[in-house]
């Protein structure tokens, strides 16, 4: 059986739609348009028109041999999804879901956002669509990642600072929900991840999907073979599922998904999420959850304010618990670390997120030793990073830290 | 362990809405959430409302992501569980009031608690702890084998929600699936108190008429005797949630004692009216 044919709403016993009464024919109208859409060539050429002319795909993939002198001589190739318009995946999905947006005749988006990635990227396409734009962004986020915000303002968002809960990710996302079901009539969500109610787990895969079917191609170019194994940073887990999803179908392709694991999974500072959790309902799915024995959402924590969200989108719970993927918990120190080390041999600086898929390559290639070939996924540039960095190794001169 | 009972038995909850109603107008029911500002408190404020004139009490378990919810309620039940809300609070709450009041008592709340504390099990203890049944904000009929199997088999009310946006066939299917009443909510939105009740809510309650309902509870936005009055002129309940949370932070118990009184006198009215 392909597990590339999965349409939702369950992928095993996972995901569904747990949401207010009000958000459902909002859902319904989304996936009957999404339906339409994905059968019509015209809107598949118009979005590859944008991947093309707007975005810069298909990305390159690049090798990198001295980085790969540190994960025990494997081979190591980069998807460079940082070379994209605005610096991560994030884009292939909002341009995705701007072009429906359009189809339905809303004049509004919404988005949650968690390093500001997804919002940049949903700002960008309003921006270019003509569309008012509100993002919604935990303040502990809008602190630590503060050019994205700029960024987002400038591109003509208003981007609104989520003060409840733990102030994060998903606490952004629950009001970007509250605002959905108040304003449903004008205003579509653009939903950054693949978790959410049916159909975003399903129709954001399909709209990052294009990652994994370009990176497929271009290692069977370049090497002669599929990659022995395909690795990701997983957080809500959409760049994950994006390089996945080409590969499921290919048995001797082993895949990898890095969680955050902060300070340690045996501490109480992580976002390991299926690592650590358990099967639960939040945000609008039956997934994995990071919670307490009363069903309460435990706060995440994470250096990378884009993987630092307790849940994790549904199929990938799914493909964990049929073991077609491996899940595994990296912390923000081999993270940092993995980040210098890829900037200092390959002149690439990663984004934090990203740095988790080269951190768990580093001791996959060691694992599998000289003869594997790694396809990994750079999901995003560290541009935005460089404060966090900055910080982090005390790199800026005394006076020069701007805030 | 799972046999269905066949009983006649008849929702207290129903029954408490059809007294009314034979009386010429509509069941009152105030929301608070237990463990706000304490344990105590919120025992004492629920007692208090039905003392002062509220049909059905709604009792709300804090969760950490109330997506349906306003600042209000938002700000209370976080408060309550940095307080250190555990559910058995909530079962402990339940005990408390409906040892000293007659009033039927249904507990909202989000599903994940019910899950994790297992659906068997949390019906069961609902049952015991003498609850009349769930409001489920983030669960539809479509999700909620479980759930109609444990409501059936401890002999539960099940209120599930109708919103202005819901086709008619969804209308239908919330129609089926509650015991209780249906949640009718007034207006696209989340809880909060608003100038004036959305004419969706009408507009909901005629459509719900239609096809069969004959017990809609409208919720949402509701906060004066005036727009209670207003509501059971057309519709079967009329549910007051924020306002009362919002007297019970400034002014205690004894505030949300006076405006639930003062709010039973808008339901008196309109039976006097009639």
């Amino acid at each position: 059986m392909s597990l590339r044919t999965q349409p939702g709403p369950y992928f095993g016993d996972f995901g569904g739609r747990f949401v207010p009464e009000s958000l459902v024919a909002a859902l319904d109208e989304l996936t009957a348009e999404y339906e339409l859409a994905k059968n019509d060539p015209a809107f598949a050429a118009a979005l590859m028109k944008l991947h093309v002319d707007y975005t810069g795909r298909p990305s390159i993939i690049t090798e990198v041999p001295r980085f790969a002198e540190y994960a025990g001589g494997a081979r190591i190739i980069l998807k460079r999804e940082d070379l994209n318009h605005t610096g991560s995946h994030k884009i292939n999905n909002a341009l995705g879901q701007a072009l429906l947006t359009k189809r339905i005749g809303k004049t509004r988006v919404i988005a949650e956002t968690g390093a500001g990635q997804h919002g940049v990227a949903t700002a960008t396409v309003a921006a270019l669509f003509g569309l008012e734009c509100v993002v919604y962004m935990g303040e502990v986020d809008t602190e630590r990642q503060a050019l994205n915000v700029a960024r987002m303002r400038l591109l003509g968002a208003e981007v609104v600072p989520v003060k409840t809960g733990s102030r994060t990710l998903k606490d952004a996302i629950n009001d970007a929900m509250r605002d959905w079901v108040t304003n449903v009539e004008t205003t579509n969500y653009i939903f950054g991840t693949v978790a959410g109610p049916h159909p975003f787990p399903a129709m954001v895969r399909d709209f990052q999907k294009i990652i994994g079917e370009e990176a497929r191609q271009q290692v069977l170019d370049l090497t002669g073979s599929l990659p022995d194994a395909v690795t990701a940073c997983v957080g809500g887990g959409s760049n994950a599922m994006g390089i996945f999803h080409a590969f499921l179908d290919d048995p001797t392709v082993a895949l990898f998904g890095y969680e955050a694991a902060g300070d340690g999974v045996d501490t109480p500072r992580h976002a390991a999420t299926i690592t650590k959790g358990r099967p639960g309902v939040l945000h609008g799915a039956r997934s994995m959850l990071l919670q307490d024995e009363d069903g309460q959402t435990v706060e995440s924590h994470s250096i990378s304010a884009g993987l630092d969200y307790p849940g994790v989108g549904p199929e990938h719970a799914w493909l964990a618990s049929i073991g077609r993927a491996t899940y595994m918990p990296i912390t923000d120190d081999e993270a940092m670390s993995a980040l210098r080390l890829l900037s200092r041999t390959e002149g690439i600086i990663p984004a934090i997120e990203s740095s988790h898929a080269l951190a768990g390559t580093l001791a996959l290639g060691r694992a599998l030793g000289p003869e594997a070939t790694i396809l990994v996924n750079l999901s995003g540039r560290g541009d935005k990073d460089m404060e966090t960095a900055g910080r982090y190794f005390d790199l800026l001169d005394e006076g020069a830290e701007q805030s | 362990m799972t046999t269905p009972i066949t009983s006649d038995a008849v929702s207290t909850v129903e029954q408490a809405i059809a007294r009314r109603r034979s009386e010429g107008g509509g069941a009152l029911i105030g929301y608070l959430p237990v463990g706000f500002p304490t344990l105590n408190d919120s025992i004492d404020a629920a007692v208090a409302l039905v003392a002062n004139g509220v049909d059905i009490i709604e009792l709300g378990l804090p969760y950490s992501d109330p997506v349906m919810d306003g600042p209000v309620i938002q700000a209370a039940t976080q408060q309550a569980l940095a307080n250190g809300f555990k559910l058995r609070h909530g079962f402990e709450a339940i005990r408390a009031i409906t040892a000293q009041v007659d009033a039927p008592v249904l507990v909202m709340t989000y599903w994940n608690p019910v899950v994790q504390y297992g659906v068997e099990r949390f019906a069961d203890d609902l049952r015991a702890a003498g609850g009349a049944g769930l409001i489920t904000p983030d669960l539809i009929p479509d999700e909620a084998d479980d759930w109609m199997a444990a409501s059936v088999r401890a002999d539960l009310d099940r209120v599930f929600l109708a919103a202005p946006s819901s086709s008619d066939a969804r209308l239908v299917q919330a129609i089926e699936a509650s015991r209780g009443f249906v949640y009718t909510v007034s207006t696209m939105g989340t809880t909060g108190a608003r100038a004036g009740v959305d004419a969706a809510a009408r507009i909901l309650v005629e459509r719900l008429r239609a096809v069969g309902c004959t017990s809609a509870c409208v919720g949402l936005g509701i906060s004066t005797p005036e727009q209670v009055r207003e509501i059971l002129g057309y519709a079967d309940g009329a549910i007051v949630g924020s306002a009362l949370v919002k007297a019970l932070t400034d002014g205690g118990v004894p505030a949300v004692a006076r405006l639930a009184g003062e709010l039973a006198a808008g339901a008196r009215d309109i039976r006097l009216a009639s």
